[in-house]
């Protein structure tokens, strides 16, 4: 519905940018570790990956199963910040941060040049209004050797 | 290409419906348009929780409130009380509230919401071309107020104080007295400002 997906380019239309990640090197059957700088839009707020309220919408990244054989995703520790429109604090984020995730690189994997895909998955608001959740493609090129 | 002209349309439709619908910042001042530069609200024909079918036409001859709104969006929770008093306080007059619920997920998570929230005005589930149709709807809450002719009178896009929608309300009843009520019983017809 309101939803969307798009790839990652920066625009400064959006509450959040992510920048497409730069290629890395990884030996097969190792983690090559990642780490995705998030700006965010000034006034904006984002639901961190652990909201405090059910209703709201967690930020999310997740990589396709191939050609990653694991990961695993660690957020910043997120901003306790009180709204009008909240009875409590919520669990947010509320300036630029950063994102760190390791993906395993299957043993059996072919050197060369593959490309990772994940879904980045955000809700924003600034204190009055907001954004319908969006999810942006971010596209990892991976050099295996 | 498709693409690229679906986006010019959207953001074509979205600076017509901006255009014909006056301030639409939380920041401008805002005011009930003059009868004379009110658009039409256009038609849209969506599902109730009980799955019936709604039209806006068929609440031709009442002041409605149209409210875009979504359950993960936490301002829209604060305006949820002040229908619910709208809704109560005028609708004898001809009043009503209609909530059209943008969520992904549907009746799942709105249902259970309007419940908790007791919400006693109709709630419908709105779709990506209802909300294109009112000029994108890209931040939530987003409002129209519409006169007893299905014409747009204002527009709300953000949290703003309730006052302001209780002037449009009170402004456009006292333009339009319902048919029966206090000017008797004559055609349902706005004056000009």
């Amino acid at each position: 519905m309101l939803a969307a997906i798009a790839q990652s380019s920066p625009a400064q239309t959006e509450a959040l940018t992510v920048p497409p990640p730069a290629k890395i090197a990884a030996k097969r059957g190792e983690t090559a570790t990642v780490v995705l700088p998030v700006k965010v839009r000034p006034g904006y707020h984002v639901n961190s990956n652990t909201p405090l309220e059910e209703y709201l919408i967690p930020m999310r990244l997740t990589w396709d199963a191939k050609p990653v054989e694991e990961y695993s995703v660690v957020f910043p520790k997120p901003a306790m910040e009180k709204y009008a429109f909240s009875e409590k604090p919520l669990s947010v984020f509320t300036h630029d941060f950063s994102i760190e995730t390791h993906l395993k690189v299957p043993a059996s994997a072919t050197p060369g040049l593959i490309m990772a895909l994940g879904k980045f998955r955000y809700q924003a608001c600034t204190d009055k209004l907001c954004l319908p959740p969006k999810t942006v493609e971010i596209r990892l090129p991976i050099e295996i050797r | 290409m498709k693409r690229f002209c679906g986006a010019v349309l959207t953001i074509t439709a979205a600076a017509l419906i901006a255009a014909s619908c006056g301030p639409t910042t939380t920041q401008a001042k805002h005011e009930v348009k003059p009868l004379a530069s009110r658009k039409k609200a256009p038609e849209f024909q969506l599902k109730d929780a009980d799955g019936k079918v709604v039209k806006l036409s068929d609440y031709k001859g009442k002041i409605v409130l149209l409210n875009f709104w979504a359950t993960w969006c936490g301002p829209c929770k604060i305006e949820i009380p002040w229908f619910i008093d709208f809704e109560t306080k005028y609708r004898d007059q001809g009043f009503a509230v209609i909530g059209v619920a943008m969520d992904d997920d549907g009746w799942e998570v709105v249902r259970p919401y309007i419940r908790d929230k007791n919400v006693n005005y109709r709630t419908l589930l709105g779709d990506e071309t209802v909300a294109q149709s009112y000029g994108g709807v890209d931040s939530l809450p987003t409002s129209f107020v519409l006169d007893r002719e299905g014409r747009i009178a204002s527009v709300h896009v953000g949290l703003v104080s309730k006052s302001e929608y209780q002037n449009d309300i009170e402004k456009l009843l006292e333009q339009a007295p319902r048919a029966g009520d206090a000017g008797g019983n004559r055609p349902i017809v706005a004056r000009a400002d």
